[in-house]
This record gives structure tokens, C-alpha cells and sequence, in this order.
């Protein structure tokens, strides 16, 4: 399985494409148009500030191409930023659109919890999916984040949500749009399954 | 459903080979960084830290190859600090294979380096470290390995980190450190519920019962040691278990 992964620069995606490696995927990272369109399925990682993840993708000018490939049913997955860059907008930089391929706005987690979420935690399935195959329901996974999809209109697409001050979305998919809001190259085990699911939805 | 308590081995280097001092003296010898890093990471640990000790200039470039081979054993975040004074030497760490960069002294010297971090790494990536001393009805923060005092409130400081940008509190006690005579209760209690951030508790653990007592009383939300899982006198699965069965909310099984 060819994976490509998106380099936008300001994360270390290393560590996904280690872990994608390690379940015998064939991985390369892109910066440009031509990776995106030539791509057999597409990996978003991302951590860090919205901001930085939206600039990133304008300015190499990824948007277009990148909307074209999903459009087009070129599996996807997203992973932490690479999640809250499928909605309309972030509160965390509320004139920087997202990709708007999912309706609603990623906002903050309230603050009588700590924050940043981070951590281990457990899932709330929702439905059924490809992508939680074999992964035991009271697996934790890594989160370390403090903008979240909060239960966007008891949303249509979640997998399985998490709580953390608020219910927000954890896992999700729509046709050949995967995401999640943890990091499951920093997951052990639990993770390594996820993305071993998605490397099988994607053949 | 609730965020598990953090178990986080740390591996104090002196860049290249993993070291282990009693009150911050008296280094020994005590393995190989990746060995080290492959063990926790099978036997369940949450989290690895890995600090450079030594920090001295020319030891820099042997560190970043250490995380670099740290990184490639790990399914579990990792964190790397010591002797990070600027960003690029941060920039350098992250680029290595960290997922977290822990400052200290530097910090105290200049705070608004943890600015500088958050807004380039997000404030997720940042974990500001501190040694803290007691001296009569405070703790003041140590610096330069812990010998040196500046006067300052620990308390007031890691208010004033996270108000930085600061996403974590890696917060030793330089009394408690290498004594195994278990963690600062008061000490991580004062700070733990005083910052909206998560605090890892460091120095002084042996017995699972420590681990326990800090999570509950101390209302840490993540425990860190380092000689005591490298020499196995506590193997982390069986601490887990022991948590677990204790109702202290862990990964396990993991």
C-alpha cells in the first residue's frame, strides 16, 4: 500500500511515517500539487497551532489539490490538526477557513478543565466502522490538544467521541474521509491497529 | 471514562548513555538509551523523557542522534530537554524525533523563551521543568541542575509559565530527588492545584504506594522515575496493575 503523506513543514511527521512503515506501507512525503495528485491515499498529520496548518497548505498552494483528491475518493486520513482542518472554520484562528468538507466550527475545550488535553484516554463509540476493527472498546489513545469538534450537531460522521470538559468527535469518517483527534502513532498497540484499519480501507 | 494517570520513565543522558545521579550528584552508569526506550515502551510506560544532564555545547550533537534512536523505538510520545536555551536548539530536538520540549533554566534566565516555543511548537509541545526546594513555608526554584537558588516561588513561577504558554509542569523536588522516600505531596498539591495544566510529579519515588499517594493527594496527573524502572525494582506493568486494582485511573491493560 503507497501512502503519501502531506510535509507542510511545521510538524515532525516522522514519527506517522514510522509507524505506517512498521505495518509494511510503502510511505512518501509530498510539499507539492503533484504529490497530492498522484497519491494512492493521503495521510494529514498535524499538531501545534490551526493557524500554522492552514497558512501552510495556502501558501503551497495544497488547498485546491488536496480538496480535488478527496473529491475525486482518494482515501484520507487526518490526524489531530489534520481532523479540525476538515470543518468550516477553528476558533483558534476564526479568519482562516478550513477545508469546509465538514459543516460546523472547531472550538475551544472549556476551561474548568485542565488544558491542554493530554493524555490517554478512552472512546464513546457511536457507530460502527472499519477503522475501530479489532481495537477493544476500553483502549485508550493519545490526545494532546485544546481545540476540539465538540459534538458539531450530534454529528453525522462521528465513529466515537471522547470527553474531556466537553463530548467532542474522536473518531470519524464520511465515504473516504477518515480522522481522528488523537495521535495514533503515539498510541502503542490500540494505535498501530487504527492505522493498520485505515492502510485496509485504503486497499 | 476518565484521562489516565501518566507512568513516565525518564532517562537522564549525559548525552549518549543513560546516567542516574543521587540529590543531582554521583552520576553512574546506567544503560543504553534505546535498550532502555524498547523496554518501556513493551512494558506499558505512557510517556518517555529524555534529558541531556551533561548539556555541554560539543555533547549536542551526540543527543539529537540519541533522540533520534530514542524516537525510533517509541509508540508513545517523548519528551527532550536539557540545555535548550533558544529555539533553534528546541527546532533542533523537535526535528530529532521529540514530540515535547522541556526548558528549565534557560527559562528562568529569559521566560519569554516558553513564548517563543508556544507559539512555534503550541503550548502541547512545551513543558516547562522545575526544580523546587523547600525553604521554610515555601519552595523556592532551583536552577543549573538544582544547586543553584534564585528565589523565586515555585508556585508563583509555574503560574507564570503557564501564563507564557507553558503546556505541562514537569516539577521536581530537588529534596525528595534520588531519596526514594516518595514524591512531594505538598509540594505537587500546591502547584497541581494552582495551574490549569497538566503536572508531572518527579523525585523520590520507590513503592507503588508513592505513585498512588501522588495521583490522589498530591493530584498529580502524571508520575515520573527513573532508577527505580532501570534497575527494576519497580517493573511499570506490575505498578500498573497495582493502580488499577487501587481505582487510580491508568492505561491498563495496556
Amino acid at each position: 500500500m503507497n501512502v503519501t503523506l502531506i510535509d507542510y513543514g511545521v510538524c515532525n511527521v516522522t514519527s506517522v511515517e514510522r509507524a505506517l512503515q512498521k505495518l509494511d506501507a510503502v510511505t512518501m512525503r509530498t510539499t507539492t500539487q503533484d504529490g497530492i495528485a498522484r497519491a494512492k491515499a493521503l495521510v494529514l498529520p498535524g499538531v501545534g497551532h490551526y493557524a500554522a496548518l492552514i497558512r501552510a497548505l495556502n501558501e503551497h498552494g495544497l488547498r485546491k489539490p488536496l480538496l480535488d483528491a478527496i473529491g475525486s475518493g482518494v482515501p484520507f486520513l487526518g490526524i489531530c490538526l489534520g481532523l479540525q482542518a476538515l470543518y468550516d472554520s477553528s476558533e483558534e484562528a476564526p479568519d482562516l477557513p478550513g477545508l469546509k468538507l465538514l459543516p460546523g466550527e472547531v472550538r475551544a475545550l472549556p476551561t474548568h478543565v485542565k488544558l491542554p488535553h493530554m493524555g490517554w484516554n478512552q472512546l464513546r463509540p457511536v457507530r460502527s466502522s472499519q477503522l475501530l476493527e479489532g481495537i477493544p472498546a476500553d483502549a485508550y489513545f493519545y490526545f494532546a490538544h485544546s481545540y476540539a469538534a465538540i459534538a458539531p450537531n450530534g454529528d453525522a460522521d462521528a465513529v466515537a467521541t471522547c470527553v474531556h470538559g466537553a463530548e467532542f468527535v474522536a473518531v470519524l469518517q464520511r465515504k473516504n474521509i477518515c480522522a481522528v483527534q488523537f495521535h495514533p502513532e503515539k498510541s502503542g498497540a490500540a494505535g498501530s491497529r487504527l492505522l493498520q484499519n485505515f492502510l485496509r480501507l485504503a486497499e | 471514562m476518565t484521562l489516565a494517570h501518566r507512568i513516565i520513565p525518564c532517562l537522564d543522558t549525559d548525552g549518549e548513555r543513560v546516567v542516574k545521579g543521587v540529590n543531582f550528584v554521583s552520576l553512574r552508569d546506567a544503560g543504553d538509551p534505546p535498550a532502555l526506550a524498547a523496554r518501556y515502551n513493551a512494558e506499558g510506560a505512557d510517556e518517555l523523557v529524555v534529558l541531556d544532564i551533561a548539556a555541554s555545547r560539543d555533547r549536542r550533537p551526540t543527543f539529537l542522534e540519541t533522540i533520534r534512536r530514542v524516537a525510533a523505538e517509541l509508540a508513545i510520545p517523548l519528551t527532550a530537554g536539557g540545555g535548550i536555551r533558544t529555539l533553534p536548539d528546541a527546532r533542533a530536538v523537535v526535528q530529532a524525533g521529540a514530540d515535547k520540549v522541556t526548558v528549565n533554566t534557560a527559562a528562568v534566565e529569559r521566560p519569554k523563551l516558553v513564548s517563543e516555543l508556544s507559539r512555534e511548537f503550541g503550548a502541547q509541545a512545551v513543558v516547562l521543568a522545575i526544580d523546587a526546594k523547600r525553604n521554610a513555608e515555601r519552595w523556592e526554584v532551583m536552577v543549573r541542575g538544582g544547586r543553584d537558588s534564585t528565589g523565586l516561588d515555585a508556585v508563583a513561577w509555574a503560574q507564570e509559565g503557564v501564563s507564557l504558554g507553558a503546556g505541562e509542569i514537569l516539577l521536581t523536588s530537588v529534596d525528595r530527588d534520588g531519596t526514594q522516600s516518595g514524591f512531594d505531596v505538598a509540594l505537587t498539591a500546591a502547584i497541581a492545584r494552582t495551574v490549569t495544566v497538566p503536572v508531572i510529579a518527579s523525585g523520590g519515588a520507590k513503592l507503588p504506594e508513592h505513585f498512588a499517594e501522588i495521583f490522589t493527594e498530591g493530584s498529580a496527573d502524571a508520575a515520573l522515575a527513573a532508577s527505580i524502572f532501570h534497575d527494576r525494582v519497580q517493573p511499570i506493568s506490575a505498578l500498573k496493575a497495582f493502580l488499577h486494582a487501587r481505582g487510580v485511573e491508568v492505561r491498563y491493560p495496556c
